[in-house]
This record gives C-alpha cells, sequence and structure tokens, in this order.
C-alpha cells in the first residue's frame, strides 16, 4: 500500500480527478496526437506560441491517471515558459521517469509538483503513461510528426 | 458454458473430475508474488503448464532431440516419433477424420495467416467478400485485411449486441452469394462469448462459403469436435491450452488443404526440387516448411494428454461456477460495470469500476499479487462498439479458485480507497 501511495500521490489524484487546460483550443498553431497502444491511451496537445513563448496550451484525450496527471501538470507548467525552458525540462522529466542514476532527492527542488511524476520509476510498466504527455510536447516543438507513439 | 461430450473423449471412471486437485500440477502457481499468494488470473492472455508439459520438453530435449523426418539415426527416429505422436494425440483431441489434416503451425495467429494467404489468394476475387464478426481479435481481422487488400474482396463485419452477444439476425443479413470465407471466432478473448458455431457454419455453406473457427480461447475449456461441427477450418495455440508458446495447429478438411497452394516454401515441404520445377511434399507436410518446433510440439502433445485426462462436465462446472462467483461479486461493487454480459460464457470476466481506468486498477491489483489483463485485448472493434478505450479482464481456467478471486476483490476494493 506505501508503495501505491508513492504513485497515486495526493497531486496526482487530484489532477486526474479535475485535470487543469482541458479542452481544445480553437487558435491552437501546433495540434499533436499522442498514442499508447498498450493501454489504448490517447491525448492531443494543443499549442499556441509567441514568438519563442508557450502562450497557451490544451490537451483533450483518455487515459490512465498517471496519463490524466501528467498531461494536467505538464500544461499548468509550461504555460508561459519559453520553449527553450520547455525542452529542457522535457529532458530532465524523462530522466526522472526513467533513468538509472536520476536522484529522485533533488527533483523537488526544481521540479516541484511535477516530483510527483517520480513515483512511476518503480514501476516501469506505468513509464509510458507519464511520458506520453511529453513525447507529444517534444513533437510539438520541434515540428516533428504529427503523431506520436509510445511503441 | 456447454457440456456437451465430444465423441473423441474418452469416457470412463479414470477421468479426473476432482479439479481442484489440479492446482497443484502448476509448479508456477506455488509461489508468492509481491508478498501474497499468486492469483493468476490472465490466462486468456496465456495459460501457465503442468509440471507434465514441462516434463516432456525436458525429456525431449535431454534424451531424444534430433532433426525429424530427415536422419536414419536412433535419436532422429525418436523425434519423429514424438513429433507425429504429438499429431495422432491432436487429431483425437479435436476429433479431425485423419493426421494429414492436422497442420502444425506457431498458434493461431500462423493457422489464420496460412488459411487466408493460401486459400485466400486462391479464391477470393473482387467483390467478394470475408464475413468476420465485430468480436474478432485482430488476428483474426488483420490476415483477412491484407488478403482483401491484394485481391479486392472487402472484409465485412457481423454486427453485436449490446450484451456482447453475435447478432444472430444481422449474421444472417451479412450472408450473401458474395460471402466466399467466415472467419468467426469459437470464443470471444475480449468478452468470453461462446458463439453458437455450429449453427453459423451451417449457415454459412448454406451460401456456399468455406468456414475458419478461431478456437484459441475454447481449447482449454469445450470439447472440440471438427466432425460434428463441420467446420473447414480450425485454427487453435498451445499456449492458451497449458502447452508451450511457438505451437499450435491448423485443422483443415484434406480435400481443401490438398487443393491449397503451398503457404511457406523450403525443405520439407518438397518431394522433388530441380530448377525445371518442384513437386510439393503430401499433407500435412505441404504446410511444414523448414525445421518445426519439435520440442513444443512434443510439449502441446503432452498438455494434450493432460486436458484429455480431465472430465469435459466437471472442468466446465468448475469454470462456470467461479464464473458466476466472480461475476456477481463485481456486478455489486459500486460502479462496476460488466463488458459482454452473453448468456453463454467462457470464464472471462471483462469489467471497468469507474471512474477508475482499467490501467490504474491493473497496477494496483498487482500489489495484491493478482495478475490480470487490461487494455483493449487485441479487440479495438469490439472496445470502440462499446465506447470504451480498455477493460479489465479476469479470466479462469482449472487451476483457479476462490481465493484467487477474493484477492482479486480485495485489490478492487484498495484500488477504490485509493480513488475514492
Amino acid at each position: 500500500m506505501n508503495e501505491l501511495q508513492d504513485l497515486y500521490r495526493e497531486v496526482i489524484l487530484d489532477h486526474n480527478r479535475s485535470p487543469r487546460n482541458f479542452g481544445e483550443l480553437d487558435d491552437a498553431d501546433r495540434i499533436v496526437e499522442g498514442v499508447n497502444p498498450l493501454c489504448g491511451d490517447k491525448m492531443t496537445l494543443y499549442l499556441k506560441l509567441d514568438g519563442d513563448k508557450v502562450e497557451d496550451v490544451r490537451f483533450t484525450g483518455t487515459g490512465c491517471a498517471i496519463s490524466v496527471a501528467s498531461s494536467s501538470l505538464m500544461t499548468e507548467r509550461i504555460k508561459g515558459a519559453t520553449t527553450t525552458e520547455s525542452l529542457e525540462l522535457f529532458e530532465r522529466i524523462h530522466d526522472m521517469l526513467a533513468a538509472p542514476d536520476f536522484d529522485v532527492a533533488t527533483a523537488n527542488a526544481d521540479l516541484e509538483k511535477l516530483a510527483a511524476l517520480s513515483g512511476v520509476r518503480e514501476y516501469p510498466t506505468r513509464v509510458k503513461c507519464a511520458s506520453l504527455a511529453w513525447h507529444a510536447l517534444k513533437n510539438a516543438l520541434t515540428g516533428s510528426e504529427a503523431k506520436v507513439t509510445t511503441e | 458454458m456447454i457440456t456437451s461430450m465430444s465423441p473423441s473423449k474418452p469416457r470412463g471412471r479414470d477421468l479426473i473430475t476432482d479439479i481442484a486437485s489440479l492446482r497443484g500440477d502448476f509448479p508456477v502457481l506455488q509461489q508468492q508474488v509481491r508478498g501474497r499468494p499468486l492469483a493468476y488470473l490472465d490466462s486468456a492472455a496465456s495459460a501457465q503448464r503442468p509440471q507434465a508439459v514441462i516434463d516432456a520438453m525436458v525429456a525431449q530435449d535431454s534424451h531424444n532431440h534430433a532433426n525429424v523426418h530427415r536422419g536414419v539415426h536412433e535419436l532422429s527416429e525418436r523425434s519423429t516419433d514424438a513429433y507425429e505422436g504429438a499429431r495422432t494425440k491432436l487429431r483425437r483431441f479435436v476429433n479431425a477424420e485423419s493426421t494429414d489434416e492436422i497442420i502444425f503451425t506457431s498458434g493461431t495467429t500462423e493457422s489464420i495467416n496460412l488459411v487466408a494467404a493460401s486459400l485466400g489468394t486462391q479464391i477470393l476475387a473482387p467483390e467478394d467478400e470475408v464475413l468476420v464478426t465485430r468480436m474478432e481479435h485482430h488476428s483474426n481481422i488483420v490476415p483477412w485485411q491484407l488478403i482483401c487488400e491484394r485481391t479486392g474482396a472487402k472484409v465485412v463485419p457481423a454486427p453485436i449486441t449490446k450484451e456482447g452477444e453475435l447478432d444472430l439476425d444481422g449474421f444472417r443479413r451479412c450472408l450473401t452469394k458474395r460471402t466466399k470465407i467466415v472467419a468467426i471466432t469459437h470464443v470471444s478473448n475480449a468478452l468470453g462469448t461462446i458463439n453458437p458455431i455450429k449453427e453459423l457454419i451451417a449457415l454459412a455453406h448454406d451460401v456456399g462459403a468455406l468456414v475458419l473457427v478461431d478456437g484459441a480461447q475454447a481449447a482449454a475449456h469445450l470439447p472440440i469436435d471438427v466432425q460434428d461441427l463441420d467446420c473447414d477450418f480450425y485454427a487453435l495455440s498451445g499456449h492458451k491450452m497449458f502447452g508451450p508458446t511457438g505451437t499450435g495447429i491448423l485443422y483443415g478438411k484434406a480435400t481443401l488443404l490438398d487443393s491449397m497452394p503451398p503457404y511457406k516454401s523450403g525443405g520439407e515441404m518438397i518431394l522433388t526440387v530441380s530448377f525445371e520445377g518442384t513437386r510439393f511434399n503430401t499433407l500435412p507436410h505441404k504446410f511444414e516448411a523448414g525445421t518445426p518446433n519439435i520440442t513444443g510440439v512434443v510439449g502441446l502433445g503432452a498438455a494434450v494428454d493432460y486436458l484429455s485426462a480431465i472430465d469435459p462436465d466437471a472442468l466446465a462446472d468448475h469454470e462456470h461456477e467461479l464464473l458466476d462467483y466472480a461475476t456477481d461479486a463485481i456486478k455489486e461493487i459500486p460502479g462496476a460495470r460488466l463488458i459482454g454480459t452473453a448468456s453463454s460464457k467462457a470464464g472471462v470476466v471483462s469489467f471497468l469500476i469507474d471512474p477508475i481506468h482499467a490501467h490504474d486498477l491493473g497496477t494496483i491489483v498487482d500489489r495484491e499479487g493478482v495478475a490480470i489483463r487490461t487494455g483493449h485485448h487485441c479487440a479495438m472493434p469490439v472496445m470502440e462498439f462499446f465506447g470504451i478505450a480498455a477493460t479489465a479482464r479476469a479470466s479462469f481456467a482449472l487451476y483457479n479458485n476462490r481465493d484467487d478471486i477474493e484477492s482479486l476483490l480485495k485489490g478492487i476494493r484498495i484500488a477504490q480507497e485509493i480513488f475514492k
């Protein structure tokens, strides 16, 4: 039960229950779809850029608690950030979810709420759930394929 | 649950009726997972193996291994006898008329691909139709789509009802003179529905269509009698019936198999080869190019021996009792929705517990040592029909008991506590 509480922290459950920035964005200039074939999760990320800045970001879709919370936390964090900051954050989250030498203790300092996703490290089958939104973000910012999949 | 006896099954006092005693035959179940007794409720994905199957494979590899049908030496003879002996066991298991009608494959998927590629190329023309059902596993949809793309034929899905049963009137309406092949599942992997395949086969034959039955989910649970069913092809997988992965058979009526072109080519499937032309081997070898999965087939033969020693009525009663117990308990859980409530079902309970996503549920019950499947179960059209992305699925086999279900229920309660 303790390990489960580490995965399903209150922040995660809260963002799953009431996802922030949920819905379509009519004037988005980047729209990217993400699919996790393992569990059937689907999400669409809408991004509106103002020069180098993420002016607005929203998402739609269905998914497990980890996937929805990750999307919600991500949109909350990157709204107003620069594209460079957002891509740096992608790398940092990527490391936090899966890099063997990542120091979880330091995550709280700079990742704040996003550090709640570090519980996923103990659940290798769930890393894809947490990373789906972030791969969609990277593709949206780097302009690669409009469809991302975790497979 | 079908309880009718297959004429191929020996019936006598020596058949095992104490199903609960069989759990001890499965070494993998005698362990703790995450500090709890393992509750393996994922047999529809892959069943566990009894010691007898493991022993048969170890014996083959430790004492008898050599290539089959080739050598003049002792080990090759032993291996050939073991391999062909397994074919005889499989013939009896599905009550085929002849061992020529039993083709060893890597499993149901390859069996279906064989028929689609060989028969499909031979008989499908533009405007022809292959009738499947909306409840098929992807492996009984995609091979037909591919062959239809090449031949100009069309895949038509027969509708299902909200209970997850085949819509019989809809099925009849889909059968026309354009229908050349009907590919139907005996038991749905995602819903547990047992289809009335004997009736469906007769209906298909009335319009002159040939019928392939996907028996992957049936073989461990129901007696199979291909002559009584009068199906043209029957496909099954070893690993769903307590045998090893990478094994399975295609049963086909000899007259059909005889007239079909080879599917794979290479050694074993030829009589003579020259650069002027090649003569193909006779059945069943025509369809078994290359060195086969000899040890796996020996294990599959042992799995057939294991299953054939069990009284099918007692097995059906045991699984039905578990199904009813789990269904009734899950139905009572607040927020529960059962997906697939057919009147005739095998041991599969597909469900959702609102508002918990199936994937979260799977992770949480796993911490209680409970193995279930979560996701679309390779049946996306089924999920689409019910307007969902995924379900949690508990599936039962002969070795499961009420304690397994209690562990699942406990896991669900913990998940509800987390997501309250």
